[in-house]
């Protein structure tokens, strides 16, 4: 299991660089935001996915799946949010500001 | 005793949570923000006093032991910096006060600064590594208010690259403390240092440090430093002041404690390869600065080439180059807040950025001329100032290692940094005056007295350098000698 979604995440990470290497600044975000979703993934699976029961001390059992992985990606996700919601507004008043969603466009002129 | 370690972060991020509140009576805010930086600065410097009799002193967050729960620590080399960033917040708070437009003002420019020196404070301070990933992200969320407040079309341009940057650089971040994670274990840093050690540095280590070092490398602008001079150069003064005086520095830091307590086992290897991108780090800044003509762009290239000689003394990493590099370090934030300061004085007088278009300002602002020199003077390692001991502690530590290439590159890239800053100087200083009769007394004044206290700081850092440096060794031996760092964090469970 840990293997499929090892390749998801790889599959996810070309996409996401294909993307962000766009011109169009909507699928640069579309990009970003990709590759911390494959960052997410990736990070639950080479921790191991589920090795026991839920970390609880009413739980019985031997064997404990490792929380830290979770908690981690939960803190990422709600970094990512965050970002991906600032980006989006950024693009949009880039957008209505200098007129253009295009990268090669925005390199600044001598004259300013 | 040991809460004192976390009121550096909490005492700056609840005032500007409170200044939310008084967003119309901006008096009242400038004087909770001066108010709370000062009481930050006493207390980080208490700590500094109390770390030096006392040695580290360790905070766990809620009460968790060591290596499960969060832990802040407290040792010299974070004190030091927390104290130094946040003076170095306060002078560019002092030149911010008058020369913010009315808009910043009202648009939370005060609590967005102190939610920056929390993020910063808190990368310094904290244990554990995925925290100090959030400090970071504080960090650069404030940072990214910062640089796009104001909303001209210079700034959106410039701050969509460097938020992209950085969030790409900030998820390289999560993987590479995902990697390191499922390979030892463990996420603090003390912890971190003993099971690297205790594995051995093997291959894999060494490819999670090198995703590491450019995860670093691109916030501090070691060698991927592409972003920054037109980032840098996009906020008002003071802003673009406080960025370059602290958000690389912080990079910087994160280099110095990783390499120094978690990968220092394959030194051949990494350190060598941080030594050459130093190096390339040099030359490629100072040739940029040379080639510029625009005061922001210059004084940019130039915190990449400082950033560059201080990795340069942490790769050699022996004694006197660490001791070097910190004591550079410290100075370097002094010195690129004065020069940044005085050379928004500069932009305003004038009200543009092109050297060629200035002239003859040393009649009418005498005392900015001589704070400018004293910066460039500053910035190029000039004997009775701080960044001479500076500079010859690391290079006498690198020539002692043999490593006599990178430390010619250092010295001549000093010169082209001398060079570029005093083209500056000779521009807008000497010359006929083109001002007219209203520039010459209304603007440019406010600069003076966060300039003066600069100047006096890297003046007095050259002169007491001796008493300095007993703090500066105590850091030092901490990051020789990885043991007394474990030791102090993971009191509790013998290894």
């Amino acid at each position: 299991m840990e293997t499929f979604i090892i390749i998801i995440s790889g599959i996810l990470y070309t996409i996401a660089v294909y993307l962000i290497l766009n011109k169009n600044f909507l699928r640069i975000i579309l990009g970003v935001t990709l590759f911390s979703h494959a960052t997410h993934l990736m990070l639950m699976a080479i921790n191991g996915l589920k090795k026991g029961n839920a970390p609880l001390l009413s739980e019985n059992g031997d064997i404990y799946t490792d929380p830290i992985p979770q908690a981690l990606i939960l803190t990422s996700i709600v970094i990512s949010f965050a970002l991906t919601a600032l980006l989006l507004v950024l693009g949009y008043r880039t957008y209505i500001e200098l007129g253009t969603d295009n990268m090669k466009k925005l390199k600044g002129e001598s004259h300013e | 005793m040991s809460n004192i370690v976390i009121y550096p972060i909490l005492i700056p991020l609840l005032m500007a949570m409170v200044l939310v509140f008084f967003r119309e009576n901006i008096k009242l805010q400038q004087w909770l923000t001066g108010i709370s930086v000062l009481v930050v600065i006493a207390i980080s410097a208490f700590t500094v006093y109390h770390v030096s009799e006392q040695g580290i002193v360790v905070l766990e967050l809620g009460g968790w032991s060591a290596p499960y729960g969060i832990v802040l620590v407290g040792d010299m080399l974070a004190v030091l910096l927390v104290t130094v960033a946040s003076f170095v917040t306060l002078m560019c708070l002092l030149f911010g006060f008058n020369s913010f437009e009315m808009g910043h003002k009202r648009h939370f420019v005060y609590p967005m600064i102190l939610v920056l020196l929390s993020g910063v404070n808190g990368s310094f301070l904290t244990g554990d590594l995925f925290n100090l990933f959030v400090f970071f992200e504080v960090m650069l969320i404030a940072s990214y208010v910062l640089i796009v407040l104001g909303g001209k079309k210079i700034q959106l341009r410039e701050s969509i690259k460097y938020v992209l940057i950085n969030v790409i650089s900030s998820t390289l971040f999560v993987i590479a403390t995902g990697y390191l994670y499922s390979v030892t274990g463990t996420l603090n840093m003390a912890h971190l240092s003993e099971r690297v050690a205790m594995a051995g540095q093997d291959g894999l280590l060494t490819a999670i440090s090198f995703l590491f070092l450019t995860v670093f490398g691109l916030k501090s602008g070691l060698l991927l430093f592409f972003w920054l001079p037109g980032s840098y150069s996009a906020p008002p003064a003071p802003i673009a002041a406080l960025f370059a005086a602290l958000l690389t520095k912080v990079g910087v830091y994160t280099v110095i404690r990783v390499f120094t307590l978690i990968f220092y086992h394959d030194k051949e290897f990494t350190h060598t390869a941080m030594m050459w991108m130093a190096a390339i780090t040099m030359i490629l800044g100072a040739l940029g600065a040379v080639s510029q003509w625009e005061i922001k762009k210059i004084l940019s290239y130039n915190v990449i080439v400082s950033v560059g000689f201080i990795l340069f003394g942490v790769s050699i990493a022996t004694d006197q180059s660490l001791s070097g590099s910190l004591f550079y370090l410290i100075h370097d934030m002094l010195s690129k807040a004065l020069i940044f300061i005085t050379g928004g004085a500069i932009i305003s007088i004038f009200g543009t950025d092109k050297l060629k278009e200035f002239s003859g300002l040393i009649l009418f602002r005498p005392l900015l001329g001589w704070l400018f020199f004293i910066g460039v003077l500053a910035l190029a390692g000039v004997p009775p100032l701080g960044g001479f001991v500076g500079k010859v502690m690391i290079l006498k530590g690198a020539v002692s290692a043999g490593e006599l290439i990178v430390s010619i590159i250092g010295l001549l890239t000093s010169l082209l940094v001398l060079y570029s800053v005093m083209k500056i100087f000779i521009h807008s200083f000497w010359g006929e005056t083109l001002m007219s009769e209203g520039q010459e007394y209304s603007t440019g004044t406010n600069a003076l007295l966060p300039g003066t206290i600069l100047v006096i700081c890297i003046a007095g850092m050259g002169i007491g350098a001796e008493w300095i440096m007993t703090f500066i060794s105590q850091a030092t031996e901490v990051m020789v000698n990885p043991s007394i760092y474990i030791e102090a964090v993971l009191q509790q469970i013998s290894p």
